[in-house]
C-alpha cells in the first residue's frame, strides 16, 4: 500500500521494455545459451550427444593451431586497434578544438559515410587494390617499372592490418570526439593560466580527461576485429585464418558443432578478460566524471 | 468541514493582520472550499513524501505553496493535479472525491514549470490543444482561442511556431491553453522562476490581475518568499513534507510561528532571552541587549522546538537606527556600536551590537533604514541609538 | 593559423577514408575489363550486364524485401525498448537493456553461429525469413541509440500537459510523442535499412540458397571476369547508402530543430 506508484512504474516499464527483451531473449541469450551447452557435449556423426564433457576445451587449449590462429588474430587486433586508435585521435582533436561549431555536424557527417557503406565492399576494394591483377600490380607494370607482379600486397597479415584499420577507422573517431567535446574549455585555460605551455596542457589536461573517450575506441575497434571473418577469408586469402574462420569451420566444414562452441566460448572469455584487464589498468581515468 | 481558514498548525495562529483589502478577505472566507486535503501522506518507497497535509483552499482564493526544494510542495500540487496517486487520506475537489479521478478527468489545469509547450504546434494549436473534443464549431473555438490569447496579451500571435516564442509568451500561451478550458483549479508549478528578475516581477502583477478577472482558484508552488508574498491571498509553508504554516502573507511575515518560518521568509534577528515568569496575560523575560520586557501572549510564537535556547525575534526594520544624540520618538531606545554598514541604495543595513546593563556588547544584529532625504547614514565604528518597541517582538521556546 | 597542421592531416585522413571507394565508379564506367590503370574508355555496359542478370535482380529482390522487413521490425521494437528505458525505472533496467544492446559489441559471427546452431537444432528451414531474424536483431541496437536520443529529448512535462489538457494516455502519445519522435523513426528506419543493406555475415550464413546483394558480390569475387559488374553494383549500393544516410541526417537535424535543441553533430 505505500509505494504503489513505484510498482506501478516498474510494472509500466517492464511491460514496455518486454518485446524488445523478449525478441533478445529468444534470438540472442537462447542461442548463446545454446552455444555454451554445446561447448560441454560430445560430438557424434551427424549429432550432438548431450553428455557433459571437458574434453572439447582440452582439446582447443592443446592444439597448436588454435594457438596459433588465436595469437594470430590477437596480433592482427593489437596492430588494427593501434594504428586507428592514433590515426584517429588527431582527427578526433581536429573536430572538436578546431572545426567551428555549425560545421562539426557536416565533418561528423563525412566522417561516417564510409563506416555505413557496405563492409564488404570496402574490404573487396582493398583485394581490388593489392591483388595479383590488382590496381597496384597491374599500374605498376604497365607503366613498366616492374616486370612481374608483386606477389608480397595481399595474402598476409600486413595486408590484413591495413585493410581491416581502414574498414574500422570511423569507429575510432567518434568516441573520442565525444570525449573530447565534454572537456569544459574553461579547464585548459586554467591550465595555460596556472604557467603550462599548450604541449604541457594537452598532456596534463586534455589527454587524461579525453582518456575515457580513447578507452572506449579501443574496445569498439578490438573486440569487432579480433571476430573479424571476412578480411582473412578475401584479403587472408583463405591461408592466414582467424579465430572466427575456425569457428565457422569446425561449426560448419567439419560438422564438429561442441568443437566450434568450445572453441567460440574460448575466444569470447580471452576477448572479455582482455578487455576487463585493460579496463582495470585504467580504472583511474573512467573514475573521472564531468 | 467546520474549520474557517488554517488547520496545518497543531495549534491556532494569531489573529492575521489584514493589510490587502479587508472587502477580499472576507469574501474569501464567505466562499466555498474548492480544494480540501485531509491527512494526506504520500511515499515513494520508503521516502515519505507528505506527512499528513491538511489544508482548505477556497473558491476564487490565490494560493501559495512555499518552501524549500524537496518539501513536498511540488508533490503536493502533482497530487491535487491528479499525476501522482496518493498513498492515504483524501483530496475533494469542490466537493468531490479525486480518488479514482485521472488527471485528465479532474477539473483542474496546469501551467508547468518548463511551460510544456508543444513545439511542432502554432501558437493557436496549442492553445487549442485541450479543445479537440469540444462539441463547438471551428469558427467558435478560433473565437476562443482569440479571446484566450487577448487575455494574456498575445492577440495576433495565434500563426508563430511555438518554439520561437521567448520565455515570457511561452509563460502566457501555457496560461491561455489552461484557461481556455475554464478550469475551477489553475495550478502553476514554478511558473516564473525561469524568468528574469523584471520579466518576473511584470508577470506577478500579470498574474494577480489576470487571477482577480477569471476568478479561478489558482495554486502556485513557488520557493521564492517574495514572490508567495507579492501575490498570494493565503500562504502554506512546508518543510520535509508537512505544513509548518498556513497564514495570510502579512500574518506569516510579522507572526511566523517558528524560527524555521522565521528564517525563510525574510531576514529575522534572534537575541537570547531569559524567561522569568509567565502568567495568563503576559511573559516576562530578560532578553540579551534590551533587557526586561512583558510580552502578551498574542507575541509569543505556540510552536517551540523544545531543546533550543528561548529567543526574541524581530525584523530589521523593526528597529530605528540614528548616529548617537539625535532626538528619537522610539518608546525605548538603546545604545549600539555599528560594525559593518551595507548601502543598498533606497535602503542602508547596518550591523550593530547592543550594550549590555554590565557594559559588554549584544550579538550581532541586522537594522535596516530607508535612506530618506536629509538622513544621515551613521559611519562604522561610531555610536548610535537605536529605537524600537515591544510590540515588534516575537518570543520563540 | 591554429590547427592547419591538424586540418591538413584531416583532410588526407578524408582521402585516406575515401580513395578506396572513389576506385568503384571509376572503374564500374571503365570499359577495359581488369581492374588497372591506365584506364581504357568510357562505358555503361556493366551496368547494362548488371540489369540483366537474372540472380542478381533475384538478389536485389531479396536484400529489399530483408531490409524493409528488417528496419520495420527493429524500428518498432526499437520504440518499446527506447521509451521503457528513458521514461521508466524498472528492477533489472541495466541487465536488461545490456542485453538488448549487446549485438553492438558482439562479432557478428558469434551471432550467426549461434543462431544458425539453434535455427537448424530446431529444424527451421534457412530462407530470408531467417536473415530477417537476425538483421531486425542486430538494427536493434541502433535503433534504440537514435531513438532514445528522440525520447530523451522530450520534456516529460509535454505528455503530461497534454494529459492535463484532457487527453488520454493514449492520445497523448498519439498527439504529441508520436509527432515529436517521428523524424527519429524515421531516422532509426533508414539506417536500420542500410546497416541490413549492406550486411554480409548473417545473411552469408542464415540465408540458405538465397542470395543477397552482399553474398551474391561475394560468391562473384572468386570470378576476375565478374569483377568490372561487381564495381558497378557496388557504385549503386554505395550511392543508395549515401543517399539513405543523408535524408536519415536531415530527419535528424529536422527532429533537433522541432524541439529547439542545439546540434551536437552525428550519430551515436
Amino acid at each position: 500500500m505505500s509505494s504503489t506508484r513505484f510498482d506501478a512504474e516498474a510494472r509500466q516499464g517492464l511491460a514496455m521494455v518486454s518485446p524488445p527483451l523478449i525478441y533478445a531473449v529468444l534470438m540472442l541469450a537462447a542461442p548463446l545459451i545454446t552455444i555454451l551447452a554445446y561447448s560441454f557435449f560430445k560430438d557424434g556423426y551427424l549429432e550432438v550427444i548431450r553428455e557433459f564433457t571437458l574434453e572439447n576445451y582440452r582439446a582447443v587449449w592443446s592444439d597448436p593451431i588454435f594457438h596459433k590462429v588465436m595469437a594470430r588474430s590477437l596480433g592482427v587486433a593489437f596492430a588494427v586497434t593501434l594504428a586507428t586508435v592514433l590515426l584517429a585521435f588527431p582527427v578526433a582533436y581536429f573536430l572538436s578544438f578546431v572545426v567551428p561549431p555549425e560545421r562539426k555536424a557536416l565533418w561528423i557527417f563525412l566522417i561516417t559515410i564510409p563506416f555505413w557503406t557496405s563492409y564488404l565492399i570496402r574490404v573487396f576494394l582493398w583485394k581490388v587494390i593489392l591483388g595479383h591483377n590488382g590496381v597496384i600490380n597491374s599500374t605498376l607494370t604497365s607503366l613498366g617499372i616492374i616486370d612481374e607482379p608483386l606477389g608480397f600486397l595481399l595474402y598476409n597479415v600486413q595486408a590484413m592490418v591495413i585493410t581491416l584499420a581502414h574498414a574500422y577507422a570511423p569507429f575510432a573517431i567518434l568516441p573520442i570526439y565525444v570525449a573530447l567535446e565534454k572537456i569544459d574549455r574553461s579547464l585548459l585555460e586554467a591550465g595555460r593560466d596556472l604557467g603550462e605551455s599548450r604541449l604541457m596542457t594537452f598532456w596534463r589536461v586534455t589527454l587524461p580527461l579525453a582518456m575515457p573517450g580513447v578507452i572506449a575506441a579501443t574496445l569498439i575497434v578490438f573486440i569487432p576485429t579480433i571476430g573479424d571473418y571476412v578480411t582473412p577469408e578475401l584479403i587472408g586469402g583463405g591461408k592466414m585464418p582467424m579465430v572466427a574462420n575456425m569457428v565457422q569451420a569446425n561449426m560448419l566444414a567439419l560438422d564438429n558443432k561442441p568443437m566450434g562452441s568450445a572453441l567460440a566460448v574460448t575466444a569470447m572469455l580471452i576477448v572479455t578478460v582482455i578487455s576487463l584487464i585493460y579496463l582495470f589498468l585504467n580504472r583511474r581515468f573512467l573514475r573521472v566524471k564531468q | 468541514m467546520t474549520d474557517t481558514t488554517a488547520t496545518a498548525s497543531a495549534t491556532k495562529p494569531p489573529a492575521p493582520r489584514k493589510a490587502k483589502s479587508a472587502n477580499r478577505y472576507a469574501e474569501l472566507q464567505a466562499a466555498k472550499p474548492m480544494i480540501e486535503c485531509r491527512e494526506v501522506h504520500k511515499y515513494y518507497g520508503d521516502y515519505h513524501a507528505l506527512r499528513g497535509i491538511n489544508l482548505t483552499i477556497r473558491e476564487g482564493e490565490f494560493f501559495s505553496l512555499l518552501g524549500p526544494s524537496g518539501c513536498g510542495k511540488t508533490t503536493l500540487l502533482r497530487t491535487i493535479a491528479g499525476f501522482e496517486d496518493i498513498s492515504s487520506g483524501v483530496v475533494l475537489i469542490d466537493g468531490k472525491d479525486m480518488a479514482d479521478v485521472p488527471a485528465n478527468k479532474r477539473p483542474t489545469n496546469m501551467v508547468f514549470q518548463s511551460y510544456a509547450i508543444f513545439p511542432h504546434l502554432t501558437v493557436a494549436e496549442n492553445v487549442a490543444f485541450g479543445l479537440r473534443r469540444d462539441p463547438r464549431s471551428k469558427a467558435e473555438k478560433a473565437a476562443a482561442v482569440e479571446e484566450a490569447l487577448k487575455m494574456v496579451g498575445l492577440a495576433g500571435y495565434g500563426k508563430r511556431a511555438a518554439h520561437a516564442l521567448s520565455g515570457g509568451q511561452r509563460q502566457r500561451v501555457a496560461l491561455a491553453r489552461a484557461l481556455i478550458l475554464k478550469p475551477k483549479v489553475l495550478l502553476l508549478d514554478e511558473p516564473l522562476s525561469a524568468l528574469d528578475r523584471k520579466m518576473r516581477e511584470q508577470m506577478q502583477v500579470e498574474l494577480i490581475k489576470l487571477q482577480r478577472q477569471v476568478g479561478i482558484t489558482f495554486v502556485l508552488v513557488t520557493h521564492d518568499q517574495e514572490e508567495a508574498l507579492v501575490m498570494s491571498d493565503r500562504i502554506a509553508v512546508m518543510f520535509e513534507g508537512q505544513i509548518a504554516q498556513l497564514d495570510y502573507p502579512e500574518a506569516l511575515y510579522s507572526r511566523p510561528v517558528s524560527r524555521r518560518v522565521a528564517d525563510f521568509i525574510g531576514v529575522m534577528n534572534f537575541l537570547p532571552v531569559t524567561i522569568l515568569s509567565e502568567d495568563a496575560e503576559t511573559v516576562r523575560v530578560d532578553v540579551e541587549g534590551l533587557g526586561e520586557i512583558d510580552l502578551p501572549h498574542s507575541q509569543v510564537a505556540a510552536k517551540g522546538e523544545d531543546d533550543e535556547q528561548p529567543m526574541i525575534g524581530f525584523r530589521p526594520e523593526a528597529m530605528s537606527i540614528f548616529p548617537e544624540g539625535q532626538p528619537q520618538t522610539a518608546p525605548r531606545q538603546n545604545g549600539a556600536v555599528i560594525d559593518e554598514v551595507v548601502y543598498y541604495g533606497d535602503m542602508t543595513y547596518y550591523d550593530a551590537r547592543l550594550d549590555e546593563v554590565d557594559g559588554t556588547l549584544s550579538a550581532p544584529v541586522r537594522i535596516s533604514m530607508r535612506n530618506v532625504f536629509g538622513r544621515d547614514i551613521p559611519d562604522v565604528g561610531t555610536r548610535a541609538t537605536v529605537g524600537w518597541s515591544p510590540s515588534s517582538l516575537i518570543l520563540f521556546r | 593559423m591554429k590547427g592547419s597542421g591538424l586540418r591538413a592531416y584531416a583532410i588526407a585522413y578524408l582521402i585516406f577514408l575515401y580513395a578506396p571507394i572513389l576506385l568503384l565508379p571509376i572503374f564500374a564506367f571503365n570499359s577495359g575489363t581488369i581492374i588497372a590503370f591506365p584506364l581504357k574508355g568510357f562505358t555503361t555496359d556493366w551496368f547494362a550486364q548488371m540489369l540483366a542478370n537474372q540472380t542478381l535482380r533475384r538478389a536485389f529482390t531479396n536484400s529489399l524485401i530483408i531490409a524493409i522487413s528488417s528496419a520495420t521490425f527493429a524500428t518498432c521494437l526499437g520504440v518499446f525498448a527506447a521509451r521503457a528505458s528513458t521514461r521508466f525505472n524498472f528492477p533489472g533496467k541495466t541487465g536488461i537493456m545490456g542485453l538488448i544492446m549487446l549485438p553492438l559489441v558482439l562479432p557478428e559471427i558469434i551471432i550467426a553461429m549461434s543462431m544458425l546452431v539453434v535455427l537448424l537444432a530446431i529444424g527451421v528451414k534457412l530462407s530470408i525469413f531467417t536473415v530477417i531474424l537476425g538483421h531486425t536483431l542486430i538494427c536493434l541496437p541502433y535503433t534504440i541509440a537514435i531513438l532514445s536520443t528522440a525520447f530523451n529529448s522530450l520534456d516529460k512535462s509535454l505528455e503530461e500537459a497534454a494529459y492535463d489538457l484532457g487527453e488520454t494516455k493514449w492520445s497523448a502519445f498519439r498527439l504529441v510523442i508520436l509527432p515529436l519522435v517521428m523524424p527519429g523513426i524515421i531516422s532509426a528506419l533508414l539506417m536500420s535499412f542500410t546497416i541490413s543493406l549492406d550486411e554480409f555475415i548473417i545473411a552469408f550464413f542464415l540465408a540458405g540458397n538465397e542470395p543477397t546483394l552482399p553474398t551474391y558480390i561475394f560468391s562473384q569475387l572468386r570470378f576476375p571476369k565478374s569483377i568490372p559488374v561487381i564495381m558497378s553494383l557496388g557504385t549503386v549500393l554505395v550511392v543508395m547508402s549515401i543517399i539513405l544516410l543523408a535524408v536519415a541526417e536531415y530527419f535528424r537535424r529536422r527532429g533537433l530543430a522541432r524541439t529547439g535543441q542545439k546540434d551536437h553533430g552525428g550519430f551515436l
